[in-house]
């Protein structure tokens, strides 16, 4: 029971890294990157191959599986993105969903269709007993990094003056342009695809490798996070993730006939009822 | 001030009369269509992937292009009308006209259930509960094995059209027949509805729903009533698709078909009703030619048409289109569909 739980909250803070950064994407810009799912597979495939080809050890390769990612989407918001901000959400979804279309038959073609795996070092494929509770290393990992990202990212955001400026931003955009704040976008940007470059990696032994269709496979998961959680907000795609997570994995073990209809169930649910998101501030305007 | 408003109203009428006239490049294009038809009966089976295909690209655009809602669910309604289909059929009704008039009801009702949730939040919020329906309706497919077949699908065979006519693999050409005329009949009365009173309230929504709504239009109960006739229209593409390749499985509802409809409208312009058509012709030729040259990286193209489209300019391109020679009755619409 408690190991059920403590896999929900290790996949749930998983789905919060990888969705941040659309999150904030969705928030700040109001874009919609249905191609945030591309970021996470770079990430995946970075940490794949650098261990895999390279020998690298699996820590040393997750500063690069964010940094790529996050250098390929300064280079794509420099070039693409930057021309679609303030244009429909009908042309940034096909945009967005364009480049999915793209990076997944340019996965295949260099890589092949077969999924990339990571294999974990042995210090963290065991499990450990803890007060009867049987917790796998691996996860416990992936709770402790990505409770670091969590807290450092709000640290970032309430703490300094970017990260108020990002907050004014994405609360009123009108108000905080009319102010004179100027939020460097391609920086919320960079660090938004690196952070999903680096949960793509972190993901990869989760979810049995990495393969070109991944973008298309956890875009939807993606998406309900952000719904879910409301899309102005860490601590909101925090909880939203850490919910979604619980539930799937407790749903999937407990009631498997009924599997994936939890999630998608939640998420209309809460979009009937709080279209805004279940943790977002005010009434969502 | 008085003789003003009337002269107005007058030329509106008269424009709106002019509008609903059928033009002979309408005419030719239906009567190439069915010329195409006999005389490729080698190529009966592309051009029957088409006429669905179009009818279904229609149905997308009777939101997205007419009243400026964005969907990412179409494909729940194409499931559904082609699984009703297909299971009516496998209980031995298999007559076609009966499937696909059951498949038509079945997602109208589903569309009619659906649609409220289309009124709240802006377009993320739409495009997300479309998304999350047609993915619970997959999720139901796949779980009830028992009445959908499962992963394996169904195989079942059709009766004749109007007890005349074999379909299916030893009468292609009149699948392609059959579902001709389906498409031209729904297509003619999409043609009436978006020039109807109902259709100009819908483009007014699609403009400015909150005008729409001062100006006393019960936007509300319009866009559930265009979802519904929509969702109709999909699932008869649906019945059409499951009727004449006598099988269906579990990818109709995949998101790849939610985003391939919306891709095919693009292609063909949306808001004017023949870009489904146009655009269906153009995608399944496309990805006809492209999957010859390079079969497993087609989509590489398609994409890439996907980012060029949007970054030159939808709307940009449709006015050249426009200037360099209206084909057909209606313009594309100007500004944004969405």
């Amino acid at each position: 029971m408690l190991t059920i739980l403590f896999d929900g909250v290790a996949y749930g803070m998983l789905l919060f890294v990888l969705a941040s950064g659309l999150s904030v994407t969705l928030g700040l810009m109001n874009f919609i990157n249905l191609a945030h799912g591309a970021f996470a597979m770079v990430g995946g495939y970075v940490t794949a191959l650098m261990m895999n080809r390279a020998g690298v050890p699996f820590l040393a390769t997750l500063p690069a599986a964010f940094l790529i990612p996050a250098l390929l989407g300064v280079v794509l918001e420099r070039t693409l993105y930057r021309r679609l901000y303030g244009a429909s959400p009908l042309d940034q979804v096909l945009f967005t969903i364009g480049l999915v279309l793209m990076a997944m038959p340019v996965a295949d073609f260099f890589l092949g269709d077969e999924a990339q795996q990571v294999n974990l070092p042995a210090w963290l494929s065991g499990s450990v007993t803890f007060h009867g509770v049987g917790i796998s290393l691996y996860r416990l990992f992936i709770v402790v990094v990505c409770g670091l990202i969590a807290v450092a990212l709000q640290l970032f955001l309430v703490k300094t003056r970017f990260g108020a400026q990002l907050r004014a931003a994405v609360d009123d955009a009108r108000v905080a342009d009319g102010l004179g704040i100027n939020v460097d976008r391609i920086f919320a940007f960079a660090v938004g695809s690196g952070l999903a470059g680096l949960g793509g990696a972190l993901a990869a032994d989760v979810v049995g490798g990495i393969d070109p269709s991944f973008p298309v496979k956890f875009l939807v998961t993606f998406l309900i996070v952000v719904t879910i959680g409301g899309s102005n907000g860490i601590l909101g795609a925090l909880f939203g993730a850490l919910l979604l997570g619980v539930l799937d994995v407790a749903g999937k073990y407990y009631v498997p006939s009924i599997g994936a209809f939890i999630i998608y169930g939640v998420m209309v649910v809460t979009l009937i009822l709080r279209p805004q998101g279940l943790f977002a501030r005010g009434d969502g305007r | 001030m008085k003789a003003q408003k009337s002269a107005t109203i007058q030329r509106l009428e008269a424009h709106l009369h002019r509008r609903a006239r059928w033009r002979v490049p309408e005419i030719v294009f239906w009567v190439a269509v069915l010329a195409a038809i006999v005389a490729l009966p080698s190529r009966a089976a592309l051009i029957n992937e088409i006429l669905v295909s179009g009818l279904f690209a229609l149905s997308l655009d009777l939101i997205l292009g007419l009243t400026g809602i964005v969907s990412l669910g179409q494909a729940a309604f194409l499931g559904l009308g082609a699984y009703a289909a297909a299971i009516l059929a496998s209980a031995g009704y298999a007559d076609p006209t009966l499937g696909f008039a059951v498949g038509a009801a079945v997602a109208a009702i589903v569309g009619l259930a659906t649609a409220p949730l289309l009124l709240r939040g802006g377009d993320l919020t739409r495009l997300m509960v479309t998304l999350g329906v047609s993915l619970l309706l997959g999720e139901l497919a796949n779980r009830n094995g028992w009445l959908t077949g499962g992963a394996d699908g169904l195989n079942f065979s059709m009766g004749k059209v109007l007890g005349l006519f074999p379909i299916g693999f030893t009468g292609q050409r009149n699948a392609a027949l059959y579902s001709y005329v389906v498409l031209f009949v729904l297509f003619a009365v999409a043609r009436r509805l978006a020039q109807s009173p109902f259709g100009l309230a819908l483009a007014a929504i699609r403009e400015n729903r909150l005008r729409a709504d001062a100006l006393g239009i019960a936007t509300g109960r319009r866009i559930v009533a265009i979802y519904m006739v929509s969702a109709a229209y999909a699932g008869v593409a649906g019945a059409l698709l499951a009727q004449t390749t006598q099988i269906v499985s579990l990818d109709l509802f995949d998101f790849h078909r939610s985003a391939d409809v919306m891709l095919t409208l693009i292609i063909g312009g949306a808001g004017y009703l023949y870009g489904g058509l146009i655009g269906a012709a153009a995608f399944v030729v496309l990805r006809d030619v492209i999957s010859a040259a390079t079969p497993e990286y087609w989509e590489f193209w398609i994409g890439a048409l996907l980012v060029a489209l949007v970054l030159i300019g939808r709307v940009r391109i449709w006015d050249f289109a426009g200037r360099a020679g209206s084909v057909l009755s209606f313009k594309p619409v100007r500004g944004d569909a969405a």
